[in-house]
């Protein structure tokens, strides 16, 4: 097979970079993720599913839904707004805009819970005025929930705008010809194009949302029952040696990452079909 | 004229100031309280100095493993057929799906003295956990998709006539990997190391539980913000907020200026003839 000699490599160097490749993604990412399980469920079922029963751990698992579902639409009234104006209009200082809009992920979730504080803190700027109308915000869930917003902001953005990018306006200019308002033409033209973008990014930023540790412990002030997300409650529970509860309760955000995974795979699949219908549609009327 | 512009522009704008803008704003103007020199002296003490070596140091380490391995993973993920390829695939993304305590704990655990890797690693002398080693390890897992999903697509994007191109004449597969393939992949493979080290230098959560957090040995900025919060030294905190802050930036301007490159690099790319005669050595 000569024609193959330059390019395909020789058999053995396919095996080798097969064998590397594999067993760095073994040892890196499967391991971790085969231990969390069986590191909850060292001692047995039993054990486990008192450990998820503790009113401790049942309390974060519901502030860190509460506050998932709570920057949602933000981040979802933002993500659309920002990708329409960027995606279906020119303006001036645009690829700055874009820039401002990635920045988030620029910044370590440490400094962006550290931002807050210096606002909202009890020496912050706006500290007295908030604790002379006996409103909380640092050590309390407000805090958490700006800086999850901070840290969630780029993500359905960062999904939106390429797609209606490459989706163009001529759709919606046609909506708008035929005389339908804004409102209409968004709800029955733009937002079925996008829903599955939509779907994606709120898969990405929710799973963020949720994950979210650094930012969220800076505001937090780490109270029991009142300020502890499940991820903070993780650290909780492995500094005081209950590995047990540590794991248990990793075991359901882990639990969450592969419900992530697998959603953002269909997700994926999805869309990957939806664009190669369109393709087979288009193709002939464009040769 | 669509419609929207106005609204969707504006509620942009107004939504980005009040919730980036101003409160980085805030960061600088505090910041400026201290001046730029008393900054740099904050720092450039010896245990912020240290720390932003033990930072900087671990990250790049990591990111330079990821690029390694990263593109290998890439390589097979897209020219080689095996079982479970599209498994194998999907579960590349789960350090961006699983939240960071949970692979700090995981690692740290795997890592011990006792647990399943560290059993191993340690007869031979190697330290992991509790030691910088554990903080690369913890950065390479968390900043692992980077790589990857940078390089896939551009590697999809080869085309195999070139390759061919130079196998005709007369190039061996490692003179056309060398001379063809790598060249064009090369600036993906930088944005990746380049979003990977930016990841990890601000990473917190999956580090603190694996590097034993001793001050000038394995204690890494996040950290040492953290614990002056925590003695109530607002203004030192924040001033080694805006160093990282600034190198951040710095970073996020390099990474576009990469991506720049990567999408404009094959708009004035050399002719299919020249990159392969390349290959097999004829012009230089």
């Amino acid at each position: 097979m000569k024609s193959n000699r330059a390019t395909q490599e020789p058999r053995w160097v396919r095996y080798a970079l097969l064998t590397i490749g594999l067993g760095f993604l073994f040892f890196f990412l499967g391991l971790p993720l085969v231990a969390v399980f069986v590191e909850a469920l060292a001692q047995g079922v039993p054990l486990y599913i008192e450990a998820l029963k503790e009113p401790e751990t049942r309390s974060a698992i519901w502030l860190t839904v509460a506050i998932a579902l709570a920057v949602l639409p933000f981040n979802i009234a933002f993500g659309v707004a920002a990708a329409w104006a960027i995606a279906k209009f020119e303006f001036k200082g645009k690829s700055l805009l874009i820039t401002l809009i990635d920045l988030p992920f620029a910044v370590s979730p440490v400094v962006a819970g550290l931002v807050f504080i210096l606002l909202f803190g009890a020496q912050g700027s706006f500290g007295p005025w908030l604790s002379e109308h006996d409103i909380k915000i640092i050590f309390a869930v407000p805090g958490m929930i700006l800086a999850t917003l901070f840290i969630t902001f780029p993500f359905i953005a960062r999904e939106l705008i390429p797609l209606m990018q490459s989706q163009g306006k001529d759709e919606e200019e046609a909506a708008v010809s035929l005389g339908a308002s804004g409102w209409q033409m968004f709800w029955r033209v733009t937002l079925p194009n996008i829903k599955w973008g939509l779907l994606y990014g709120v898969i990405l930023s929710n799973a963020r949302a949720m994950g979210e540790f650094g930012a969220v412990s800076v505001v937090s002030g780490h109270i029991r029952g009142e300020t502890n997300t499940l991820p903070l409650h993780v650290e909780i529970l492995y500094n005081e040696y209950n590995a047990i509860g540590a794991f248990a309760a990793a075991s359901i955000l882990a639990l969450l990452a592969l419900v992530t995974l697998v959603a953002k795979t269909i997700v994926e699949w999805r869309m990957k079909k939806e664009t190669e219908m369109l393709n087979t549609v288009l193709a002939p009327e464009k040769t | 004229m669509l419609p929207g512009f106005g609204l969707a522009l504006g509620y942009t704008l107004v939504y980005l100031s009040l919730l980036i803008l101003l409160p980085l704003g805030g960061l600088i103007l505090k910041a400026s309280e201290l001046g730029f020199s008393q900054i740099i002296d904050i720092a450039l003490g010896e245990r912020s100095l240290a720390a932003f070596r033990v930072t900087f140091g671990a990250s790049f380490l990591a990111a330079a493993v990821n690029a390694f391995f990263g593109l290998i993973v890439a390589w097979i993920l897209v020219r080689y057929p095996f079982p479970g390829k599209r498994f194998v695939d999907a579960l590349v993304d789960l350090p961006f799906a699983l939240p960071t305590a949970v692979a700090g704990i995981t690692l740290a655990t795997l890592y011990a003295g006792n647990g399943w890797l560290g059993r191993f690693i340690e007869p031979l002398g190697i330290k992991v956990a509790y030691t910088p080693l554990g903080i690369v390890v913890a950065l390479t897992f968390i900043t692992l998709p980077f790589v990857v999903r940078t390089l896939q697509p551009v590697i999809e994007d080869i085309e195999t006539e070139v390759e061919e191109a130079a196998a005709s004449l007369g190039a061996s597969r490692w003179q056309t990997f060398a001379r063809v393939i790598f060249p064009a992949i090369f600036p993906a493979l930088l944005t990746g190391f380049a979003l990977a080290f930016a990841r990890a230098i601000g990473e917190y959560g999956s580090v603190i539980f694996i590097a034993g957090n001793l001050p000038l040995i394995s204690e890494i900025v996040p950290l040492l913000i953290i614990s002056k919060l925590e003695q109530y030294d607002v203004l030192g905190a924040t001033a080694l907020a805006v160093v990282m802050l600034a190198l951040s930036f710095i970073l996020l301007l390099a990474v576009n200026l990469l991506q720049w490159w990567t999408a404009n690099r094959h708009k004035n790319d050399e002719p299919l003839e020249v990159a392969a005669g390349k290959a097999s050595g004829a012009t230089t």
